[in-house]
C-alpha cells in the first residue's frame, strides 16, 4: 500500500511540473498569434493611439517575460487573477462555467460508462452473434460521424419535427435539478454516443483476451455458466485496459465538448476558451488551459491507481 | 441662451415633440423612406401592448464582454447600451435627431459652441437624479490620452466642456460642426452615473427603460422593465431574455423550435425554407451598412484612377447582390451614402458592370493586363466574403483583370490585412449622416482612411460642408463629394446590405430604423409582443 502512496505523490509531482510547462507553452502560443487583446476588443474601430492606451492600462506594453513571471507569481499564490478584457475575476469565471462543463459530463458518463460496459460484456458473451455485429456497426457508425452532424440529427428528429426535448441547453443555477436535466438531456446523449464505441470495444476486447487464459477454461469446464465466468472470473482481470480506456473518454467528456457546447449553446469551459483565446485573453486563457490540463492528469492517476489496485503486478515493473 | 442663435435644422428638432404626434407624422412620410422597412400596414397601425417577455437569439457577443462603454463591439453589448442607458440624442426611425436625455440644444452661427440643456427629472435606476455632471464625465470617458474609446476620433473636435448649472452644457469645438448632436445618439456615448471625474460602469446603472436582472457576458442578459422610466408609450416588454446563440443553425433551430421569439443574423441560404413555415416572418429593413473593396491610393498600381476605375467598371454589383446577399441587399454606386440618407445623392448615374470600359481604363492608365491580389476573410462581408472575391475575378478577367483572391484568417483581420494590405475587402455599419461617414472613413489623414484617399478638393468641401447652414448649400456640397467618391475615390463600393431578421408572429413594432439592426438598435424600448 505504501508503495501505491509513493507512486501517487511522485506522479502528483511530476504532475506540477507538466502544468508549468503546459503553461508556458500556452503563453508562447498565445503570443505568436497574431494581434493582441486592444486590437482583438477595438477591432475595427481601433486607432493607434486608442490602442496604446489600451495597452497601457492592462499593462500589456510590459515585455512578455516579465508579464508571465508576474501571472506566475501570482498564481502560485492561489491568485487566477482577473480577465483581461473585461476585469472579472477569473476564479467566478471558471467556476461557473467549469461547473457546469463538469455537469453535463458527469450526465453523459452516468449513461455511457454502464452502456458501454454492459454492451462490451453482452459483445463478448455472444461474440460473432448477430447482437455483437450490430452493437459494433451501430456504435462504430455513431463515432465515425462528427460530433456536430449528430447533434443536428439528434435535434432534426427529437427537437423540430417532434418537441421531445429543446434544442438550446440554457440552463442556468436557478433551476431545478430535473429541470437541468431535461435541458441537457440532447448533449449528454450526443455526447454518450460519441464516446460508447471506444469503451465498449475495450471492454469486449480484453474481456475476449482473457477467455482464452487456462484459468478461464479451467472455470468452464467446472461447469460454469458463459455469463458467470465472463462476470466473475473474466472480467476482474480485464479490467485494467478498460479502466484506463474509461479514463480517457471521461477526460475527452470534460475538455473535448466545445463543439457540442455551440450546437446546443451550452455555457461550458470550452466555450469560454474559445472566446478567450480569439481575443487573447490571456489570463483566462491559462486558467482554463491549466484546468483541462490537470483534468487530464488527474483522470489518468486515478486510472492508473485503479489499475494497479485491480491487477498489483502492474506495481513492479518487470 | 439669447447670446446664441438658432440653427436651422436644429430649431425644427428643438420643438418639443409629442410622440404620438411625431408616431403618426413619422407614418405619414414612411413611403418617402422608400425601401427602408417590407412590414405590412396593419401591423403599423396596432397599439403597443404591455408586458409579456421577450427572448431573442443574438450572434455577436463573448464571454470577453465589458461593461466599459469605451470597448463596446458587438449587438450584444450595443443593446445593452440603448436597453439600460439614454443618450444625449436620439435617432427617430424616420432618421431624423430627437431628443432624449438632452431636451433641447443650440449653436452659435458657426456651429463651434453649444449649448445642451438636459431634461429634469430623469432618476437612474438607483433612484440618484441625472445632472450634468453625470453627462460631462460620461462624455470625457472617451476623451483625453488615457481613453481608449472607439468613440474617441468623434470628439477629437472638442476642446472644452462646461457645466453652465445643474441641468445645462456648454462643448466648444475646434471647427463649425453642423451635425455636433447627431454623435451623441452613439452607442459608446450613453449617460452613466458620475463617480468622482470619471464614471461608474460596473454597476451598470442607467436611466433607460429596462434594469440588469442577470448579465452574463457570452451567454445571457436579461432584462427588466424600469417601471419609473420617463419616456411615455416606450418600454412595452415585462422582460427581455437575450441569449447568444453563435452558431446559425441552432440560432434557427431555437427560432422554429420556439425557444426564442426573434433572431438576428439568419443564415440567408435557408431563408427561403424558413418562410415557409408558418408562424415565422422575416423582415428586412435596407439600411447604411454597405461593403466595401479599399484600395490603397498611394500604391502602385492603385495611384493611377484609371486602374481605380477599370476595377470599378469589373465588378458585376447585381450579381454580387443576387449571389453573395441572396437579395437581401442593394448595388452600391461607389459611394457611402445610402439612399436613405439625408442628402443622398440621387442624379448620379448607376454604375453596371461593363469589360468594355474596363478595359478603355485599363488602356489609359498604359497597361495591357493587370495581375493583382485580393485579400479577404470572413470577418469583412461574412459567410460569403472568398466567394464574392472569387465573383469579382471572373467578372474581372472579361476585362483583362486578373485578381487572385487570398484567403486570410479571421483572426487579426482587422490588424493585419484592413489597412495593411493595398487591396482588402471591408464593411461599414454605416453612420447616420453624410459628414459623419465621410469624415470617418474618406477625410484625409483620419486613422480609418482605408484607402488613404486623399483629395483636396473632397477635403475642402468636407470642412466647409460641416458648417454650412444653408440647407441647400449643403446639399449641393454632399452632392459634389458623393460624385468625386464616385468617380476618383479608392474605394469600391459594389452593394448595401439590409439587415435581416427572423422572428415569430408574436413580435411586433412600428416603423423601424435604417441607421443600424434591430431598429437602430433600440427594439428592446420600441418593440412588443401580442
Amino acid at each position: 500500500m505504501n508503495s501505491i502512496l509513493l507512486m501517487t505523490l511522485k506522479r502528483l509531482s511530476l504532475g506540477v511540473i507538466t502544468l508549468f510547462v503546459v503553461s508556458l507553452i500556452i503563453f508562447s502560443a498565445v503570443e505568436i498569434l497574431p494581434g493582441d487583446l486592444a486590437q482583438e476588443v477595438l477591432g475595427q474601430t481601433a486607432t493607434p493611439e486608442t490602442i496604446a492606451a489600451f495597452r497601457h492600462e492592462l499593462g500589456l506594453d510590459k515585455p512578455a517575460i516579465s508579464r508571465y513571471v508576474s501571472w506566475l507569481t501570482n498564481m502560485i499564490q492561489g491568485d487566477f487573477g482577473h480577465s483581461l478584457a473585461n476585469g472579472r475575476a477569473i476564479s467566478d469565471l471558471l467556476s461557473d462555467r467549469f461547473s457546469n462543463t463538469l455537469f453535463v459530463a458527469a450526465y453523459a458518463a452516468i449513461i455511457a460508462v454502464p452502456l458501454a460496459l454492459t454492451l462490451g460484456i453482452l459483445a463478448a458473451l455472444y461474440r460473432n452473434s448477430w447482437f455483437d455485429r450490430i452493437a459494433n456497426i451501430t456504435t462504430l457508425s455513431s463515432i465515425s460521424f462528427p460530433e456536430f452532424f449528430v447533434a443536428y440529427i439528434l435535434i432534426l428528429f427529437l427537437s423540430v419535427n417532434n418537441s421531445f426535448f429543446p434544442s438550446l441547453a440554457n440552463i442556468s443555477d436557478s433551476m431545478p435539478l430535473s429541470e437541468q436535466l431535461y435541458r441537457t438531456i440532447l448533449p449528454a446523449i450526443t455526447l454518450t454516443l460519441v464516446v460508447v464505441v471506444h469503451m465498449m470495444r475495450m471492454t469486449r476486447a480484453s474481456i475476449i483476451n482473457v477467455l482464452a487464459s487456462p484459468y478461464v477454461e479451467m472455470a468452464r469446464m467446472k461447469g460454469m455458466s458463459p455469463a458467470r465466468v465472463i462476470v466473475f472470473h473474466a472480467l476482474p482481470n480485464a479490467l485494467a485496459p478498460i479502466i484506463n480506456v474509461i479514463a480517457l473518454n471521461l477526460a475527452y467528456l470534460v475538455v473535448g465538448v466545445v463543439v457540442v457546447e455551440v450546437v446546443f449553446v451550452y455555457p461550458g469551459l470550452g466555450q469560454l476558451l474559445v472566446d478567450s483565446v480569439s481575443k487573447r485573453d490571456i489570463t483566462v486563457v491559462q486558467a482554463a488551459s491549466l484546468i483541462f490540463a490537470g483534468t487530464f492528469i488527474l483522470l489518468n492517476l486515478i486510472a492508473d491507481i485503479l489499475s494497479i489496485l485491480s491487477n498489483p503486478r502492474l506495481l513492479n515493473p518487470r | 441662451m439669447n447670446k446664441t442663435k438658432t440653427l436651422n435644422h436644429a430649431n425644427t428638432l428643438n420643438k418639443p415633440i409629442d410622440r404620438r404626434r411625431f408616431l403618426s407624422g413619422s407614418l405619414a412620410t414612411g413611403a418617402a423612406i422608400g425601401a427602408s422597412s417590407m412590414m405590412s400596414t396593419n401591423l403599423m397601425a396596432m397599439p403597443a401592448k404591455k408586458g409579456g417577455t421577450l427572448r431573442v437569439g443574438f450572434t455577436q457577443g463573448a464571454t470577453s464582454d465589458s461593461t466599459d462603454p469605451a470597448t463596446f463591439n458587438n449587438d450584444f453589448m450595443f443593446t445593452y447600451a440603448y436597453g439600460v442607458f439614454n443618450n444625449l440624442t436620439e435617432i427617430a426611425p424616420d432618421g431624423s435627431l430627437i431628443p432624449e436625455l438632452a431636451l433641447k440644444w443650440d449653436a452659435t452661427p458657426d456651429a463651434k459652441m453649444w449649448i445642451f440643456e438636459l431634461r429634469q427629472g430623469v432618476s437612474f435606476h438607483d433612484g440618484k437624479e441625472l445632472d450634468a455632471n453625470d453627462v460631462i464625465a460620461s462624455i470625457n470617458h472617451h476623451r483625453g490620452e488615457q481613453s481608449k474609446s472607439s468613440a474617441k476620433p468623434l470628439l477629437a473636435d472638442i476642446t472644452s466642456i462646461k457645466a453652465l448649472d445643474k441641468y445645462t452644457i456648454t462643448i466648444e469645438l475646434a471647427g463649425g460642426n453642423a451635425d455636433f448632436p447627431f454623435i451623441f445618439s452613439q452607442y459608446n456615448l450613453v449617460i452613466h452615473p458620475a463617480k468622482g471625474e470619471s464614471i461608474d460602469f460596473t454597476s451598470m446603472n442607467g436611466t433607460g427603460a429596462y434594469k440588469v436582472k442577470q448579465f452574463e457576458p457570452g451567454v445571457r442578459a436579461l432584462y427588466q422593465r424600469n417601471e419609473n422610466y420617463w419616456k411615455e408609450d416606450r418600454a412595452h416588454l415585462d422582460e427581455i431574455e437575450i441569449i447568444l446563440i453563435s452558431d446559425p443553425a441552432a440560432r434557427l433551430n431555437a427560432l422554429t423550435t420556439g425557444e426564442v421569439d426573434l433572431i438576428d443574423r439568419p443564415d440567408l441560404k435557408t431563408l427561403h425554407l424558413l418562410k415557409r413555415r408558418k408562424g415565422l416572418r422575416v423582415e428586412q429593413t435596407t439600411g447604411t451598412k454597405h461593403y466595401t473593396l479599399p484600395m490603397l491610393s498611394d500604391v502602385a498600381p492603385y495611384k493611377d484612377n484609371n486602374v481605380r476605375q477599370a476595377l470599378k467598371y469589373a465588378i458585376d454589383r447585381q450579381e454580387m447582390v443576387d449571389k453573395i446577399l441572396k437579395g437581401y441587399g442593394t448595388v452600391g454606386n461607389d459611394h457611402p451614402i445610402a439612399p436613405s440618407m439625408r442628402f443622398f445623392n440621387n442624379e448620379l448615374k448607376q454604375r453596371e458592370y461593363d469589360a468594355d470600359k474596363s478595359r478603355f481604363y485599363l488602356k489609359k492608365a498604359g497597361l495591357k493586363k493587370l495581375d493583382i491580389q485580393l485579400n479577404l476573410a470572413e470577418s469583412a462581408w461574412g459567410n460569403d466574403t472568398v466567394n464574392g472575391g472569387v465573383l469579382f475575378s471572373e467578372t474581372s478577367a472579361k476585362a483583362g483583370i486578373n485578381i487572385e483572391v487570398v484567403r486570410e484568417p479571421n483572426d487579426g483581420y482587422w490588424s493585419n490585412v484592413w489597412l495593411k494590405k493595398p487591396f482588402c475587402a471591408s464593411y461599414w455599419g454605416g453612420r447616420p449622416t453624410a459628414d459623419w461617414m465621410f469624415t470617418t472613413a474618406y477625410a484625409d489623414g483620419v486613422s480609418w482612411n482605408e484607402s488613404r484617399w486623399s483629395h483636396e478638393k473632397f477635403n475642402q468641401l468636407l470642412v466647409a460642408a460641416r458648417s454650412e447652414l444653408n440647407q441647400e448649400r449643403r446639399r449641393e456640397m454632399y452632392f459634389d463629394m458623393q460624385r468625386l467618391v464616385h468617380d476618383e475615390g479608392s474605394t469600391i463600393i459594389p452593394m448595401f446590405g439590409n439587415y435581416v431578421l427572423a422572428m415569430n408572429d408574436k413580435v411586433q413594432h412600428g416603423q423601424t430604423a435604417s441607421n443600424w439592426n434591430l431598429d437602430g438598435l433600440r427594439f428592446m424600448e420600441r418593440w412588443w409582443i401580442s
